[in-house]
């Protein structure tokens, strides 16, 4: 239940987050001058968002298959997020290509600044947690059912951030159109950057102790 | 990096008129022989100071002969974008250019009373990583600073056109070129964009030997100068469509965009029409069909004049020319300043209806065969130029000078840099303020202002009105 609370949480985290578009959503209402341009700018944003986890999630969803190495992955997989985040905590510039995608290609950037941002990382120690969770549960079924579940896991792990992300991103997003008008824009952005990074280190440290102690 | 966003940055036009006023101005200072250094005034335009409408701080350059011209921020109101991720830059340093040397100066001006040079980029920095010299107007965008420039390489800036390069909005390196396709683009002056419609307009003046040792007459006479603007897919770094406004129309200079992104027209200043000595405004917009037009819609005669009284270059015609040679657009979108540099004016134009404009403030200093003194009895030399508008639209502040050797043409008598300001009134006109004047320090002219937290040639915004 914990590792689910941490899929919504991290969802909704990503969601407040400006830099992952919510206020893109707002500027394409003011531009059509209706508020229906909102969705859909949130669904654009959302379903680059919903690719990236997927495209992240899906290898290690392969890896799993190797039952034998299941706590080396879990280690590996912590061990990469903790160095993206070491990384990101070094490095501070903003990768310059995003600039170069279009305004109106929202899901396309969306995609890009998640996994450029580890976005999609941060919940893969997560979504190993609960596979390792759903294979306690089965005991010790055919690897064949092990990999149907995973696979399954991994499209609702993804569908549950992002639906947090976008309900969270929406409610700001709405919000501002509705009733605090943009002044709140430049009030309320706070620099994550270093928090970002800090979260990705905490995720992956907690991935290696807890995948040490399945091994 | 900022833990919140500057608080210089507004998200729409409209935020930042309602923003605090300025206290600051930062006016070049040129010399126009080489003779002294360059560098940058500090000007208190804060009415109840006591040091109101005095230099209170110079920054002075260590080389000679830079010739400062136009200069701009480190960072704007574009990094509210999150597009860019450059949300908690500082809008804390000035990129200044020398447009004869080539060399840049990063100035901090975090605190303007101690404002210091904090990088310099030598002109083989820029030679070499970008085959262009002569940089010129600074605007923050996407993808960092970015700076147009006059001239292309080798000594006299003719070998390649001139064209945009990027900087990069932290450490001031410079990246490259930003021309991927450049079509017909084969000159350079102005540029400016509209961010969230993706698009970027820039405009022509002339190559090196046209204009660094004077204006070439001939060159004049036979429409040898710029006379087109051209379109560009701003993002993909692509010229998409070129417009030429006609041969006679030389010297399509400052280009203005609509403040507010929801909109897609602009203007853009021509300094003469050789067919009758107009000075002109175009305005350009999108069409329906995603075209680009332009139509010429504002026209300011010639003042004729006994050639007795005209400098030598000029006798000829036996008129004094208009010469539009800035424009400044409020960021209401609603009144359009146009510098008459030759005919010693400042225009205001009532443009709510872009298509329409009209004339609804007028102010006369300076000029060629008048030479109207400021309402404090000071001369002016030469005639109202660089233009630069508070954010609120109360105030307008100019210059003198257009270029070094130009002034000289053009005024062959007159010397000295001056600064004024004028009043707005409520429903328009404009009022010379008497108790604004700065004289600049002996032997120093001055050129480009920029207001201290943005003003309205600096800023793009990234998000429409309410």
């Amino acid at each position: 239940m914990a590792l689910w609370g941490a899929v919504i949480v991290s969802g909704i985290y990503h969601g407040v987050n400006p830099g992952m578009g919510w206020p893109l959503a707002v500027s394409a209402a003011l531009f059509e001058q209706r508020a229906a341009a909102l969705p859909r700018a949130l669904a654009m944003l959302a379903g680059g968002h919903f690719l990236a986890m997927t495209a992240i999630l899906l290898p290690f969803t392969v890896m799993l298959t190797l039952v034998e190495w299941e706590a080396q992955i879990r280690i590996g997989a912590g061990l990469l997020v903790i160095a993206l985040g070491i990384y990101l905590l070094i490095n501070r510039r903003h990768p310059r290509f995003l600039a170069r995608v279009k305004p109106t290609r929202l899901a396309l950037w969306s995609f890009l600044a998640a996994i450029a941002h580890g976005a999609g990382l941060m919940l893969v120690p997560i979504y190993l947690g609960i596979c390792n969770y759903a294979e306690l549960d089965r005991g010790h079924a055919a690897a064949g059912v092990l990999m149907g579940t995973n696979y399954g896991l991994a499209f609702v792990v993804a569908f549950a951030h992002t639906a947090a992300m976008m309900l969270a991103g929406g409610a700001l997003a709405l919000g501002m159109y509705l009733w605090l008008g943009l002044k709140f824009l430049s009030r309320s952005w706070f620099n994550l950057d270093v928090v970002w990074a800090l979260s990705l280190v905490l995720v992956g440290v907690v991935a290696v102790i807890s995948g040490h102690g399945a091994a | 990096m900022n833990l919140r966003p500057d608080p210089t940055f507004h998200p729409t036009a409209q935020l930042a008129m309602q923003a605090p006023v300025e206290n600051y101005a930062f006016t070049v200072m040129l010399s126009p022989d080489g003779s002294q250094s360059d560098g940058i005034a500090v000007v208190d335009v804060n009415s109840s100071s006591d040091t109101y409408g005095q230099i209170v701080h110079q920054i002075i350059v260590p080389y000679q002969g830079d010739e400062f011209h136009h200069f701009g921020w480190n960072a704007c109101s574009s990094a509210l974008s999150p597009l860019t991720g450059h949300a908690f830059l500082e809008r804390r340093y000035l990129i200044v250019p020398g447009i004869r040397s080539s060399r840049i100066y990063i100035i901090d001006v975090k605190e303007p009373l101690e404002a210091k040079i904090h990088k310099i980029i030598e002109p083989e920095e820029v030679f070499a990583k970008t085959g262009y010299s002569r940089p010129h107007t600074i605007h923050c965008g996407p993808e960092g600073i970015y700076v147009s420039t006059l001239g292309g390489g080798g000594e006299d800036g003719t070998d390649g056109p001139p064209g945009i390069f990027i900087m990069d909005c932290e450490t001031f390196d410079i990246i490259g070129r930003y021309e991927m396709d450049r079509g017909k683009q084969d000159k350079h002056y102005d540029f400016w964009w509209n961010l969230p419609q993706d698009y970027m307009v820039s405009s022509e003046w002339g190559l090196p030997p046209q204009f660094e040792n004077g204006i070439v007459a001939e060159d004049l006479l036979s429409n040898k100068y710029g006379h087109s603007i051209h379109f560009w897919d701003l993002r993909a770094r692509k010229n998409v469509q070129t417009i030429d406004l006609g041969e006679n129309h030389q010297m399509a200079l400052e280009i203005r965009p609509a403040h507010d992104p929801a909109k897609d027209y602009g203007f853009c200043g021509v300094v003469v029409d050789t067919t009758n000595l107009q000075g002109a405004i175009f305005t350009w917009w999108r069409d329906d069909d995603g075209k680009w037009q332009a139509k010429k819609t504002i026209t300011i005669d010639p003042r004729p004049e006994d050639p007795e009284n005209l400098p030598e270059l000029l006798k000829g015609f036996g008129a004094v020319p208009p010469l539009v040679t800035d424009i400044d657009l409020s960021l209401d979108d609603k009144y359009l300043y146009v510098a008459c540099w030759g005919m010693g004016e400042m225009h205001q134009y009532d443009v709510s209806d872009p298509m329409n404009p009209v004339l609804a403030g007028k102010v006369e200093l300076g000029g060629i065969a008048r030479g109207t003194k400021h309402p404090n009895g000071q001369p002016f030399a030469f005639g109202p130029q660089m233009v630069e508008i508070s954010r609120d639209g109360k105030r307008v502040y100019w210059t003198n000078s257009l270029y070094s050797t130009w002034d000289d043409q053009f005024y062959p008598d007159d010397e000295g840099g001056q600064m004024v300001m004028a009043n707005v009134g409520e429903n328009g006109g404009l009022t010379l303020d008497p108790d604004f004047y700065v004289a600049f320090p002996k032997g120093l002219r001055s050129h480009q202002i920029r207001l201290e937290g943005g003003d309205c040639s600096t800023d793009s915004f990234c998000y429409p009105n309410v």
